[in-house]
């Protein structure tokens, strides 16, 4: 089986974000760039199934030099080669359009990626990419099984879960607990730098730009009102906080 | 860039004698990609499999908890670092193998296991073993699927380990060694599947080393041993009664134990130094973030200067010592480069760069132990009533702390060591410390060098201020060598205050070349906070060098000599004042903002 891994080099999920050139850069100094962690869930399922079943993992991130020491993790966590696409994954129609494109080469049995990234979280580019090839797309997959040519899941929905089988090629956005989180071992991580890292340059492009990035409001302080006292509290939201 | 055998060029303690360049050592900063994913993989360890059950490790009513958190380090080839690859290891360099054990140094009882085990208990058989030891026991080893203790210290015979009392005496058929004795304080004695164990041959006067598998049978043990801190390390006292070994699982030579124990101690000293290090970090980063967010009088209580002070003096010190276990990880780890480049095996090049450095082994022994305990002591403060909870970090990390300060040679034995060695290779003639000393003799009696500073060196004034601590401390050392001979072994006070100078000396430079080579990387403005943390530990280290000093000179000098090495000693401790609340406050508010540990 061929699988192919979309991640993605996020910040930190503990970072503080900041913003330079009145306020239309994201500010990258000082920051610690990690694996998208839903994208680190479905390398680690990725790399479970090639364990169990054999095949190969290729691990696809669209993104600039500066991620290829999330790349080079996701190789040293047991993805067999990787394939950077050179560009800043601008928006989720152009790295779709990326991923699609490599996919096509590839002729892979799953594309995998996380449910969504922990930057702009837009959650719909395994979408897209299963549009682009016409095949279908599933998300957010919490329990992944591969039974010959079908793929045995499941996946969360409003309100419960949903128990599905469809035939592969398939694309799916991934997230816990469809497996154990990986740490790199020692081998692994001695390993990762034989491993061959193709860049390849992007096709198209990018359809947006930004114009500039605002923080949230910070956030206010809380007024605690005793629940006997309702009243004060409807008086409020209608002067105060004018929502009534 | 400096080739290897430049690099080289200094031998262990000579930094007291001769300037290093700060292109010459390494600093932390330029640990590589795959290193510093290895030091991810140990955090991701420590913060998956062991910070959740802290409690459950240090209560644990049986070792298998312990063992399994090994089982588990072991599969991510934690427990294999310094181990070769042949044997089943990853062959690391030595400043590789440091920073993993800078990590997992955060790790509390379960850094104690790890490093015991890939430490003493592994390292005897890496160094020592002959190669059909080390096919059959080093796999294993690395692997985790045996866990290793190592067995010197007896109730009788702790500091003084060649005392130790267990015999071995062997069989009439020559075939087995019997060992019988008491051993005491051994780490992972519960659930080792391997004991390395030293033993005196009939009336030998000097130890040798044993491996014994546990299913050697005659080994019987106590029960835990009920301590202050680290209470989930496994600690043990055991028995050997008619314990039958192998012959050939005799380690090196009859009588070659006591070596192997020393040098072996070696690297558990610079081990532990930077260990001290990592534990140090998660303390800052726990009272950093709890400054933020407790609030007194209405504001955090990280607004407030007492608690400013606390934070940065905590980082600096910190920042202090790891700049300096770096460097002399480097120093080894060049000198193993150039011993293997003239032909010595992988083993022997090792053993005799870790004794080159065995000084600055001991000095960061002594100084990561006391920097952790600062650490903890103040963390606890930080926290104020929470930190006397059981519920809140500190109290783990305020008992677990103590113990660094005992283990792996006392830190007075390290500082009796430090002056030991410094004088035994000035006697031996591998360390010029006579001219330099006598040189200071003389200058003290001629008039002061008011000599301009050279502008066109960088650091140009706080490298004077170093040169004259050193100044300071060949003084007296050379005074007191003169004046007591022989006898200066007597004379503890003295050579711990010698040791004293000797360890601010070492820490102090190596902060100030990790700060000048960093400046060279990323710019002055970039690194104007390690700028602070430099000055404020300079202004300290002349304050603790003048009092160190005073206190050598009073007990020994009289009269006219008195008063010329104390205005000797004045004249070596000066350095131009600066406003240290306001760097400390600099430091401390950088950390604030991030709410953590940030250089």
């Amino acid at each position: 089986m061929k699988i192919l891994v979309c991640i993605s080099s996020v910040p930190d999920t503990t970072s503080k974000i900041s913003f330079t050139d009145s306020e239309t850069v994201f500010n990258k100094a000082g920051l610690q760039f990690i694996i998208g962690p839903y994208d680190d869930y479905a390398l680690a399922r990725a790399v479970e199934l090639k364990e169990q079943s054999g095949g190969t993992v290729t691990v696809l991130n669209v993104g600039t030099v500066e991620t290829e020491p999330q790349i080079r993790k996701a190789l040293a966590i047991g993805a067999d080669d990787a394939i950077r696409v050179d560009a800043e994954p601008t928006d989720s129609y152009f790295v779709a359009e990326q991923i699609a494109n490599i996919a096509k080469e590839g002729n892979y049995d799953l594309i995998m990626m996380g449910r969504e990234t922990t930057d702009y979280n837009s959650g719909v580019v395994h979408g897209i990419v299963g549009e682009m090839l016409g095949i279908p797309s599933f998300s957010p997959v919490m329990e992944l099984n591969i039974d010959g040519n079908q793929a045995k899941m499941t996946r969360e929905i409003e309100g419960g879960k949903e128990k599905l089988e469809a035939s592969l090629p398939l694309v799916l956005g991934c997230q816990e607990p469809i497996a154990e989180w990986k740490i790199p071992n020692m081998r692994g991580i001695m390993t990762a730098r034989t491993k061959p890292l193709n860049v390849v340059a992007p096709s198209g492009d990018s359809l947006t730009s930004i114009s500039a990035y605002s923080m949230p409001p910070a956030k206010g302080a809380c007024k605690m009102i005793p629940a006997e006292d309702a009243g004060s509290l409807i008086n409020l939201l209608r002067t105060e906080a004018k929502v009534l | 860039m400096a080739t290897i055998a430049e690099k080289a060029s200094i031998s262990g303690g000579e930094f007291l004698i001769k300037e290093t360049e700060a292109s010459q050592i390494f600093i932390p900063e330029e640990f590589n990609e795959e290193q510093q994913m290895i030091a991810d993989t140990c955090r991701d360890f420590l913060r998956t499999e062991v910070w959740p059950i802290l409690d459950e490790i240090d209560y644990a009513k049986s070792p298998e908890l312990i063992s399994s958190l090994m089982d588990k380090a072991g599969e991510l080839g934690l427990l294999g670092t310094a181990v070769p690859e042949e044997y089943g290891g990853f062959g690391m360099n030595f400043n590789t193998s440091m920073l993993v054990a800078e990590v997992l140094g955060n790790g509390h009882s379960f850094s104690v296991a790890q490093s015991a085990h890939t430490g003493i208990g592994t390292l005897p058989i890496v160094y020592y073993g002959n190669e059909e030891q080390k096919q059959k026991y080093l796999p294993k080893l690395s692997s985790g699927e045996w866990k290793a203790a190592y067995c010197l210290t007896e109730p009788d015979s702790g500091s003084d380990a060649n005392s130790g009392k267990t015999k071995a005496e062997l069989t009439a058929d020559g075939k087995f060694y019997k060992i019988n004795g008491q051993k005491m304080w051994i780490t992972n004695g519960g659930f080792a599947d391997l004991f390395i164990v030293f033993a005196k041959i009939d009336d030998d006067k000097n130890l040798t080393c044993f491996i014994v598998e546990k299913t050697f049978g005659g080994i019987t043990m106590n029960e835990p041993e009920k301590k202050m801190g680290i209470k989930g390390s496994d600690t043990r006292q055991i028995f050997f009664n008619d314990c039958m070994v192998p012959a050939e699982n005799m380690l090196s030579d009859r009588q070659n134990g006591f070596k192997i124990a020393v040098n072996i101690l070696n690297i558990g000293r610079i081990k532990l130094g930077i260990a001290a290090v990592g534990g140090s970090k998660g303390i800052v980063n726990h009272a950093t973030n709890y400054a933020n967010e407790r609030k007194q009088f209405g504001i955090s209580i990280g607004r407030f200067g007492a608690i400013k002070h606390k934070l940065a003096e905590m980082a600096t010190r910190i920042w202090v010592s790891e700049s300096a276990c770096y460097r002399a990880g480097q120093n080894i780890d060049d000198l193993i480069d150039v011993l293997k480049a003239e032909g010595l095996s992988d083993e022997n090049a090792k053993l005799k760069a870790l004794e080159q450095f065995a000084i600055e082994c001991a000095i960061l022994k002594v100084h990561g132990s006391e920097v952790l305990d600062y650490a903890a002591d103040e963390g606890v403060q930080v926290y104020g009533g929470m930190g006397f909870s059981a519920d809140a970090p500190m109290d783990r990390a305020y008992r677990d702390s103590r113990i660094n300060r005992i283990f792996e040679g006392t830190n007075e034995i390290n500082r009796l060591l430090i002056v030991d060695m410094m004088l035994k290779r000035a006697m031996k003639g591998e360390l010029d410390l006579m001219g330099p000393a006598t040189a200071v003799a003389k200058e003290i009696m001629s008039i002061p060098d008011f000599g301009a500073l050279d502008n066109d060196t960088a650091f140009a004034a706080e490298k004077k201020v170093l040169q004259n601590l050193k100044k300071a401390a060949l003084m007296i050392a050379g005074a007191a060598v003169q004046k007591f001979m022989m006898k200066l072994s007597h004379e503890q006070e003295i050579l711990m205050n010698v040791a004293d100078m000797i360890i601010e000396i070492y820490a102090a430079e190596s902060a100030l070349l990790r700060l000048e080579k960093l400046v060279g990387i990323r710019g002055k403005e970039a690194v104007s906070l390690q700028n602070d943390m430099v000055q404020v530990y300079l202004q300290e280290a002349v304050a603790k060098c003048n009092n160190a000093g005073r206190e050598a000179i009073m007990s020994f000098a009289e009269g006219d000599e008195l008063r010329v090495m104390l205005m000797g000693l004045k004249r070596f401790t000066k350095i131009e004042p600066m406003n240290t609340k306001d760097a400390r406050r600099r430091i401390a508010d950088a950390m604030l903002a991030e709410g953590k540990y940030i250089f």
